[in-house]
C-alpha cells in the first residue's frame, strides 16, 4: 500500500462506536444532545450566618474579623468588611477550592531563588494552611507586644501593627511570609466586598453601591451611547430577588 | 495499553488552531480524531447569562483556565539560574475545556504587520546589518510574507465574524481605520463596535497630537452575524465579562460559538475528552510519526495512530510535545545549534494608568477587545534611525470591563490601599480611571529558549518545560521610549494624575502578569537550521507532522496573537488537503 492508499484506506467516513469502546475515554461523535446548562456550572450560594467551617476557633475568628474591618471599616459610606459578610465569604473560600489551593502547583521543593526570580512570595502551603499559622503568629505578636489579643486592642493600634505588615517592618516569625500574609488578607477582603453577595459579602451589593458597580448586569446596550453620563443603575447580583 | 481505530489525521488540542484545522480538514472529507486534555465545554451549558456575569469565579478564581496544577512550567531568567516552577497562576492563560484559550479570550483580533513576517530582512534594508545583530537578538523571517497570509487572515476574519474597520484595501487608504495596517483584500465582516468614553477621549486626544487612532478589531461582534459556515452568532450588549468568561450570548467568538455547531454534526470527525497526548510516536525509519499516545481520564495509556498528526496545542505545550517525543534537535544556546525551543518571545509592556477628574468612564460598560489605538509607534511605522531599539507597541486605551475586585488596584499614587481613606478613594475614583497600554513587541534573543526541566514533573511524570528568558535591551530600551509617549497621550487626555508603568524595567517573570502572549519554542523559515517548521508549518524531520500554534512565531508583534494562529492553522489545513494528501511527503526540500 502506498502513502496516498495508507491515508485514504479508512474511506472518508468513520463508523461511529469503533471497536475497544470500553477501553477508551469520551469519545464524543456529533452534537451533545443536552442544551441545558450543567449543574455543576451553577454557582452554590453561601448562607450569611451560618455554621463556620474553616474559622471554627473562636480567637481566629475574632482576629480576622478585627483585621478585615480595619481594611474595609464601617462609615458613612457604608458597611465594615464583616458587616457585609466577607468573615462568611472567607470562611465558605477558605472550606472550598480555594482554601485547599486545588488550583496551584505544589510539588517540592520550594526553592531558596523563587521568591526573587518569580517576584513575588512563592508557597506550597494552601491558603487554608496560611490562615490557620497566619492568624495565631498575628495574635501572639500582639500579646508579646501589647499583651492583648489583636482583637482587643484600640483601632489605632491594630492600624499600625497591620501597616507594619504591609511595609514589612513587623515580623510575625519565621515561619510566617508576613508581607504576603497581609496581601492575602486584604485581597480576599477586597474579594468579600466587591463579588457578587451569592458568595456570602458584599451584603446588600453595599461594595457595589460604594463604587456605582452595576453588578451582574448583562446587557448595557441601551446605556452604551451615552458616554460620559452618570447613569445611577441599580445593582443585580445572581441572587434571585424573590 | 489499548489502540483506537486509525484517524486520518489526529489533531492535538480542539482550540482555535485545532478546530479550525478539522473543519477544512473534514470538509474535504478526511477522517479526523481531534485529542484535548479538558473536557467538552459550550455555551448554553457552562457559561449562559446565569454563569457567566461572576468576577470572582472567571476572573479571580480563573476557574475556566487549566490550573497550574495540572499545566504549569518553570522559569529562570538566566541559564546559570536554577528554575522555579509557577505555582499559581501567572502569564499562561491555557484554556481549561475544548476550545482552549480561544473560549476565555477578551477577543482582540489583529493581523500582523507585514514588517514582522520580514523583520530581519527588512531591518537589515532599512538601517543596516548592525540593527539587526546588535549581539544579542536572534531575528529571523518567517518564511511567507504578509500577503501570503492575506487571504486566510480574510478566512478567519469571516469565521470569526470580526467587528473592525478596514484601514487599508487593497492599497487604499480608508478613513477610520488604521493607516498603518497591511493592504486588505476587503473590509470586516461587521462593523466596528461603539466608541466608549474612554475611547473618545483618547481619540480626540490623539487626533490633536497629529496621530492616528481607530478602533481595535474585535471577536466582540457589533451586531448578528451568520458566518460561512452557516454558523448563526449575536449581537455584542456590552456586559463586560469577556477576558476569562465564557460568553453566553454567542457574541464572542470561539470555537464553541463559530465552528463547533458544524464540526460536531460531521460524522467525520470526533473528539476525544479529558485526554492528555503526552508523546507523538515517530515511525522506526525516523521519517514520519505513526499517531500520538495519551492519558485518558482514568489514567491508562492510549494510542491514536493517524496518517498526518497536527500539534494544534497553546504555544508552551506544542513546544513540549516535540521535546518530550525527540522530533527535532533542541537548540543550545551556547552555539545556538538545534532549533526545539528556541525564540521564546513575550511582550514587552509599558503604558500609564490614569485618572481624570470629573470624568464618567462608566467602564463597566465595555467587551472584551474593545478599545481605541493608535499604530504611529507600531512596528517600522516610525523611523528608527536615532532609536536604540526596533519596532515598536500597539499604543492602546481599554473599554473592556469594570471589575471591581481587580480595578480597587487601581487608585492614584498617594491613596489608601484599606481603610476609610480606601473606601474614600475607590469611591471617587472608579469612574475617573482609565490606561494606555503599549502592546509591545518582543524580539527573540540568543540565550532565551525552552527545554525541559530536569527538576519538575507534572502529574504524569512528564518534565515541565523550563524557559530561561529575559527581556532583550532593545526591547527595554523600546518600552521605556512608548512609555514616555504614553505619558505625553495622557497628559493631552487631561489627567490629573499619570502613574506610568513599566514591565521592561525589571527582569521578565512569569507570575507578574504584564500580557499572557507567550511565543516561539518550534519557529516556522526557510532554513532548517534555524526553523522547527517549514513555512506550510511541516515538521522538517517528520513530513507528516504538523505544528500549528503561536510557537511557530518567531518573534511577538505589537498585537494579539489569535489572528495570525487561525489564519496560519487554514492555510497549513489547505496545504494538507491540496498539496500533501496528494503526494505526501516535503512540501519544501530543505
Amino acid at each position: 500500500m502506498n502513502r496516498r492508499e495508507a491515508l485514504f484506506s479508512l474511506g472518508a467516513i468513520a463508523a461511529t462506536g469503533a471497536a475497544a469502546d470500553g477501553a477508551r475515554a469520551r469519545e464524543m461523535h456529533g452534537y451533545p444532545a443536552d442544551m441545558t446548562v450543567d449543574p455543576e456550572m451553577l454557582p452554590r450560594s453561601v448562607i450569611p450566618g451560618g455554621q463556620m467551617r474553616v474559622l471554627t476557633d473562636d480567637a481566629d475568628r475574632r482576629t480576622v474579623t478585627a483585621v478585615f474591618d480595619r481594611l474595609i471599616p464601617a462609615d458613612d459610606l457604608g458597611p465594615s468588611a464583616s458587616e457585609a459578610g466577607c468573615v462568611d465569604f472567607l470562611d465558605a473560600q477558605l472550606a472550598g477550592r480555594f482554601g485547599e489551593g486545588a488550583a496551584l502547583y505544589r510539588e517540592k521543593p520550594l526553592q531558596q531563588n523563587a521568591d526573587d526570580l518569580m517576584q513575588t512570595a512563592q508557597f506550597i502551603a494552601t491558603p487554608r494552611e496560611r490562615y490557620a499559622a497566619g492568624l495565631k503568629a498575628l495574635d501572639a505578636y500582639a500579646q508579646e507586644t501589647d499583651g492583648a489579643a489583636f482583637a482587643d486592642l484600640q483601632p489605632n493600634r491594630q492600624d499600625e501593627i497591620l501597616k507594619g505588615m504591609e511595609d514589612g517592618t513587623i515580623s510575625l516569625g519565621e515561619e510566617i511570609h508576613t508581607k504576603a500574609f497581609f496581601e492575602l488578607m486584604l485581597q480576599n477582603a477586597r474579594e468579600g466586598y466587591f463579588s457578587d453577595p451569592i458568595y456570602g459579602g458584599n451584603r446588600d451589593m453595599a461594595g457595589w453601591k460604594l463604587i456605582g458597580f452595576p453588578g451582574a448586569r448583562y446587557d448595557f446596550r441601551l446605556y452604551a451611547d451615552r458616554t460620559g453620563e452618570k447613569l445611577d443603575l441599580e445593582p443585580v447580583s445572581l441572587i434571585p430577588k424573590d | 495499553m489499548a489502540t483506537n481505530k486509525k484517524a486520518d489525521v489526529v489533531v492535538v488540542g480542539l482550540g482555535w488552531a485545532g478546530s479550525l484545522m478539522a473543519e477544512e480538514l473534514t470538509r474535504a472529507g478526511l477522517n479526523v480524531v481531534a485529542i484535548d486534555r479538558g473536557p467538552w465545554m459550550d455555551t448554553s451549558t457552562h457559561t449562559p447569562p446565569a454563569v457567566d456575569p461572576d468576577e470572582l469565579r472567571w476572573g479571580i478564581r480563573k476557574e475556566l483556565f487549566s490550573p497550574p496544577k495540572d499545566n504549569t512550567l518553570t522559569f529562570r531568567n538566566r541559564p546559570d539560574q536554577t528554575a522555579a516552577p509557577q505555582r499559581d497562576f501567572g502569564i499562561f492563560e491555557l484554556g481549561g475545556g475544548v476550545g482552549g484559550a480561544g473560549f476565555h479570550w477578551a477577543g482582540m483580533a489583529w493581523r500582523f504587520d507585514p514588517y514582522d513576517f520580514e523583520i530581519r530582512s527588512k531591518t537589515i534594508e532599512r538601517y543596516g546589518l548592525g540593527k539587526a545583530e546588535d549581539g544579542e537578538l536572534q531575528l529571523q523571517d518567517w518564511g511567507i510574507t504578509y500577503d501570503e497570509l492575506e487571504p486566510y487572515y480574510d478566512r478567519f476574519e469571516r469565521i470569526a465574524g470580526i467587528s473592525g474597520k478596514a484601514g487599508n484595501i487593497k492599497g487604499e487608504i480608508q478613513p477610520g481605520g488604521n493607516p498603518f495596517e497591511g493592504p486588505r483584500s476587503r473590509d470586516y465582516p461587521t462593523p466596528e463596535l461603539k466608541t466608549l468614553r474612554s475611547m473618545e477621549v483618547f481619540n480626540e486626544a490623539t487626533a490633536r497630537m497629529g496621530y492616528n487612532p481607530f478602533t481595535i478589531p474585535v471577536a466582540n461582534l457589533s451586531q448578528p452575524y451568520v458566518n460561512p459556515l452557516g454558523v448563526s452568532m449575536g449581537a455584542c450588549t456590552y456586559c463586560g465579562f469577556c477576558l476569562g468568561f465564557g460568553c453566553g450570548n454567542y457574541s464572542k467568538s470561539s470555537p464553541q460559538a463559530c465552528i463547533f455547531p458544524v464540526l460536531m454534526r460531521r460524522p467525520n470527525f470526533s473528539v476525544i475528552t479529558e485526554s492528555c497526548v503526552i508523546k507523538v510516536n515517530k515511525a522506526e525509519d525516523g521519517k514520519t510519526v505513526t499517531g500520538v499516545t495519551y492519558v485518558d481520564k482514568q489514567g491508562r495509556e492510549q494510542v491514536q495512530e493517524g496518517d498526518v498528526v497536527c500539534v494544534t496545542a497553546f504555544q508552551v505545550d506544542s513546544t513540549r510535545l516535540m521535546l518530550t517525543s525527540g522530533i527535532g534537535q533542541p537548540y543550545d544556546h551556547r552555539t545556538q545549534e538545534g532549533t526545539v525551543g528556541r525564540n521564546f518571545s513575550f511582550q514587552t509592556i509599558s503604558g500609564t494608568d490614569m485618572w481624570i477628574e470629573g470624568e464618567q468612564m462608566n467602564p463597566f460598560i465595555g467587551a472584551g477587545g474593545l478599545g481605541s489605538q493608535i499604530d504611529d509607534f507600531n512596528a517600522d511605522n516610525f523611523d528608527h534611525s536615532d532609536l536604540d531599539f526596533i519596532h515598536g507597541a500597539g499604543m492602546l486605551t481599554l473599554a473592556r470591563d469594570g471589575a471591581p475586585i481587580s480595578k480597587a488596584n487601581k487608585l492614584p499614587e498617594g491613596s489608601p490601599r484599606w481603610g476609610a481613606g480606601f473606601k474614600k478613594a475607590y469611591r471617587d475614583h472608579y469612574q475617573t480611571y482609565t490606561t494606555i497600554f503599549n502592546q509591545g513587541s518582543s524580539m527573540p534573543i540568543k540565550a532565551g529558549y525552552l527545554d525541559l526541566d530536569p527538576n519538575y514533573k507534572d502529574k504524569f511524570g512528564v518534565p515541565l518545560l523550563r524557559i530561561t528568558y529575559d527581556y532583550s535591551q532593545s526591547d527595554r530600551n523600546m518600552a521605556k521610549y512608548l512609555m514616555d509617549r504614553a505619558v505625553e497621550v495622557a497628559q493631552e487626555m487631561g489627567a490629573q494624575h499619570i502613574t506610568p508603568f513599566n514591565f521592561a524595567d525589571k527582569p521578565f517573570t512569569t507570575a507578574i502578569i504584564a500580557s499572557d502572549h507567550v511565543i516561539g519554542g518550534t519557529p516556522m523559515g526557510a532554513d532548517p537550521k534555524t526553523s522547527v517548521v517549514n513555512p506550510w508549518l511541516q515538521s522538517w524531520d517528520c513530513h507528516n507532522l504538523f505544528v500549528v500554534s503561536a510557537s511557530v512565531f518567531p518573534m511577538n508583534s505589537g498585537y494579539n496573537p489569535t489572528g495570525t494562529v487561525g489564519a496560519l492553522a487554514i492555510r497549513a489545513a489547505q496545504a494538507i488537503v491540496q498539496d500533501y494528501i496528494p503526494n505526501p511527503g516535503p512540501l519544501v526540500e530543505a
